[in-house]
């Protein structure tokens, strides 16, 4: 598993109250995980924090593999 | 007016001498407090380092998960909890209203979420604007409690929160007491809630030489209307009622507390903080009250006053009860259960209204504890250091807020 995939999945795990074995790429924040718009601001916000990138709020994100692959992307156009 | 009457079915309260109706009301009874010297936060730079501090670390209990209790403020979850209590006493099927609409919820708290603006100030500072929590805001608003009281319970009538500073809770179970008897709802969660004791709260309470200093005794320190008082005991705490309209209450085979009757409420038109000196706000807030309840004065056994333990207020509140009561006023049981509580600010109407109900209920009048010097400027009985065992038919309860609020409830003792 990617370093950037286990970290995504810690911390929203973690801001989710979630089992992170429970957790895949096909996850759904929303519709899966049970994540609202406030607690996607703060994900966003903790996410940013870790990778030290500036994530785009537009962004189409559904899944935790469309936030993977978005941040890995951000990462390495660092 | 309508005829239709009110009665408490449910009760629920934390504070820092009972975190549940029956070991308050044992504490209360018994005269004993909860003050004792803050250890939640570093008091060294505080004037004041005690407090009356609920004695639960945990209160995520009602909530349930982890991600749902990060995303209230302490003063929400001390709600929470009351509200629990009082749901579960007063026996409603709340998966099952019959009408939601007719469920009103009426809490408020007079400062809000202070812990999270505290918190999310200092992240501001240090890092910036937008690292600044989306849950501050939810958290810190001073109607959250009684939006989140309605979600747990599928309450979709009357929703606000009245926010009066130490009048508080006072306010919010007058109104709500309006509605059920103007017919507007059958069933109210109502009462109050606060978390005042972080930085800020003791900063600016001390700073405006309000709180009590006597750190070298924390316990004998809340002493209201004794002439050594030197101000208030921060305190935190919740108390909410369930209020409902008597032929509901008895179509359900519901166990009834005490009637409420009367209400009132005015305003000073003075100053920030000071009570006026004439009184007239107070006068006219309890006869309001007694007219109200249409109650000759001298039909009141039981004041449970305001009694805060600064001197204005005591010296205060005891000539406004006897502009009231006039000769009567000697004869009138008054007692501070603030003594005991602290001041809970917007909990404190909803603690001492359910003060007021299990007086009557009990037949037993708590006491004003640490009263030893009698101040010339309040001579009346305020049921010094030992509870009273008198079965009397109706108690008033006062609380006055700073921004000159006053509000007064009339109890009845429920028999039929």
């Amino acid at each position: 598993m990617s370093e950037v995939r286990t970290k995504v999945i810690e911390i929203i795990a973690d801001r989710l109250s979630r089992d992170k074995a429970t957790i895949t790429e096909a996850s759904n924040v929303i519709a899966d995980l049970g994540a609202d718009s406030l607690d996607i601001a703060e994900i966003m916000m903790d996410l940013e924090d870790q990778f030290g990138v500036k994530l785009d709020e537009d962004q189409d994100l559904k899944t935790i593999g469309d936030i993977v692959k978005y941040i890995e992307g951000k990462v390495a156009a660092k | 007016m309508s005829d239709r009457r009110v009665v408490v079915t449910g009760m629920g309260v934390l504070a820092c001498n009972g975190i549940d109706v029956p070991s308050f009301w044992d504490a209360i009874s018994q005269g004993r407090h909860g003050i004792r010297t803050i250890t939640t936060l570093d008091t060294a730079l505080h004037e004041t380092s005690f407090a009356g501090q609920v004695p639960l670390d945990n209160l995520t209990l009602v909530i349930g998960d982890k991600k749902n209790a990060r995303r209230k403020d302490r003063f929400v979850h001390l709600a929470l909890r009351a509200a629990a209590e009082a749901m579960a006493m007063s026996g409603l099927d709340f998966k099952n209203w019959k009408n939601p609409f007719r469920v009103a919820t009426i809490v408020g708290s007079g400062i809000g979420g202070l812990t999270t603006i505290e918190e999310e100030a200092k992240v501001l500072a240090a890092r910036g604007p937008s690292r600044v929590s989306p849950f501050l805001v939810p958290k810190m608003i001073v109607d959250s409690a009684a939006g989140d009281i309605s979600i747990m319970y599928g309450a979709k009538g009357p929703n606000y929160c009245i926010t009066t500073a130490c009048a508080t809770g006072s306010h919010c179970i007058g109104a709500a007491f309006h509605h059920i008897r103007h017919g507007q709802c059958d069933v109210a969660i109502t009462g109050g809630s606060e978390s005042p004791i972080t930085h800020l709260g003791l900063a600016g309470f001390n700073s405006m030489g309000a709180l009590s200093r006597r750190n070298s005794s924390p316990e004998t320190a809340s002493r209201p209307f004794d002439r050594e008082r030197d101000g208030f005991v921060i305190g935190e705490g919740a108390g909410i009622l369930i209020i409902e309209e008597l032929e509901h209450a008895r179509a359900r085979g519901a166990t009834i507390h005490a009637e409420i009757i009367g209400y009132g409420c005015t305003g000073d038109a003075f100053h920030e903080t000071q009570p006026d000196p004439t009184g007239a706000g107070g006068i006219a807030c309890m006869r309001m009250a007694l007219e109200d309840a249409r109650l000759n004065p001298e039909a009141i056994g039981y004041i449970n006053a305001h009694g805060t333990s600064t001197k204005y207020n005591d010296s205060g509140e005891t000539k406004v009860i006897k502009q009231v009561f006039g000769d009567y006023a000697r004869s009138l049981m008054i007692s501070s259960t603030k003594s005991m509580t602290g001041h809970t600010l917007g909990a404190a109407g909803g603690i001492e209204a359910i003060v007021s109900v299990l007086a009557l209920k009990n037949g037993i009048l708590p006491p004003t504890i640490n009263y030893s010097t009698p101040d010339p400027e309040c001579d009346l009985d305020y049921i010094p250091n030992t509870a009273r065992a008198v079965r009397t038919e109706y108690a008033l309860s006062n609380n006055l807020g700073f921004g000159g609020h006053n509000a007064s409830l009339i109890f009845k003792r429920f028999g039929d």
